[in-house]
């Protein structure tokens, strides 16, 4: 594929003030990826690429414009690059974002753009890392309908309001931006996270969901949700814009009232 | 020639589970870091208003600052109000501000055993401090008498 294909000239005849139609400004930037590889060195290191990029790239297109044209040994996860997946989260600029929804322009391209991989879990090559540990607290909370009722031979209805009430959290795509902005997370990834807890308020506040008691109990853990210290890291870092430490508190006052 | 070992990805060694480091722990369920949290908000809440008290009585009412010496700490712990006054403020200043550390080790310490030795000196701590505090409010006496002889002080009967 050739790279730097002309844009097609616009099809709209367009008055000379108004410049060259469809033509999109470039910039240049300087792009500091952290990279690591058990197989050549222990050591973690920064590279730096210098690219001409266009206003409309985002952070991911300079991560394949490096990995076809400059370095292909630059490894990280994507799949739908339309930040529905939420495989490429990444720590950008020291803040969790998806390479897919930051745009270069709305980042202070005069310095370089540090892409690192998401802290707290293992790093298995450059902006990979294992998902694993995310997963288990994520399965913990078991973030499945139980429903005790007999089943139904339709689909199951709620109400509008019954939805409304844990609409927010419906929007977790599992990317674990929110995890892994946490610093009580950083510390020894035994707290559950903010993406589980997420999930389990999901289930919750559902009026269908018969298991909220278990997951409230399993949530009451030392590692639960008492170990949140409100520092609004995860709702900062949710690509979706759920309001996870809302969600969180909310978890925490279900539990104080079933208790008490 | 020898091929390269590579560890598998989710390891330091080579049986391809998660690394012990990032595995958690089993379960622990009870109710005592829901107490703690309800704690922190409750003993808060109570602190803020016993210490502005504490500050008005002391600083600010009658000539204020300037009153304070040993005759106006005694003449205050003659009254059993002040008494309780002071002994809730030492308790749940004491067990508030250990509670927060004790979040701050669990929080920082990344070793089990720095936070147990950690969380053993502070627990040894907050102990000394609350026995010795409450014992000072209780027994004090501002006219001690040693081996029959008065100490001195201008404000006892003499």
């Amino acid at each position: 594929m050739s790279a730097e294909l002309a844009e097609p000239a616009s099809k709209v005849e367009l008055p000379a003030h108004v410049g060259g139609g469809g033509e999109i400004p470039t910039f240049d930037i300087t792009l500091r990826v952290r990279r690591y590889n058990p197989e050549v060195s222990e050591e973690a290191r920064w590279d730096d690429f210098k690219l001409t990029m266009y206003g409309t790239d985002r952070v991911l297109d300079a991560l394949h414009k490096i990995k076809w044209e400059v370095d292909g040994s630059v490894s990280f996860r994507r799949s739908c690059a339309h930040g529905v997946c939420g495989s490429d989260a990444m720590r950008i600029n020291g803040r969790n974002r998806l390479a897919c929804k930051t745009l270069l322009k709305d980042l202070d391209t005069s310095k370089p753009i540090t892409v690192e991989p998401i802290k707290g879990l293992p790093v298995e090559k450059d902006l990979i890392v294992d998902m694993e540990p995310f997963f288990q607290s994520f399965r913990e909370v078991m973030p499945f309908l139980i429903n005790k009722g007999h089943e139904p031979t339709k689909e199951r209805l709620q109400s509008a309001e019954d939805r409304e009430r844990f609409d927010d959290t419906t929007k977790c795509i599992l990317c674990a931006a929110c995890t892994s902005s946490c610093p009580v997370f950083w510390t020894d990834g035994q707290y559950f996270g903010p993406a589980a807890i997420v999930n389990a308020h999901r289930f919750i506040f559902d009026s269908r969901d018969d298991a909220g008691d278990m997951r409230l109990e399993i949530l009451n853990d030392k590692e639960g949700v008492w170990r949140c210290r409100t520092t609004f890291n995860c709702s900062e870092a949710c690509p979706r814009g759920i309001q996870v430490t809302q969600a969180i508190a909310e978890v925490k006052q279900a539990i104080l009232s079933r208790k008490i | 020639m020898t091929a390269t070992q590579i560890p598998s990805p989710r390891s330091k060694d080579t049986s391809g589970k998660i690394a012990p480091e990032y595995r958690r722990t089993g379960s622990s369920r009870g109710n005592f870091e829901m107490l703690a949290w309800l704690f922190m908000r409750l003993s808060g809440v109570v602190l803020v208003v016993l210490i502005f008290g504490h500050l008005f009585v002391n600083l600010l009412v009658g000539e204020g600052i300037h009153a304070i010496d040993f005759g106006f700490v005694a003449g205050k712990w003659a009254d059993p109000f002040w008494q309780f006054w002071d002994l809730a403020m030492l308790w749940l200043a004491m067990l508030h501000g250990t509670n927060g550390v004790r979040t701050i080790i669990n929080d920082y310490a990344e070793k089990d055993s720095t936070r147990f030795w950690l969380k053993m000196v502070l627990y040894a701590a907050t102990a000394v401090i609350i026995i010795l505090g409450t014992l000072v409010i209780f027994t004090f006496n501002p006219c001690p008498v040693v081996d029959g002889v008065q100490l001195p002080g201008g404000f006892c009967p003499a």
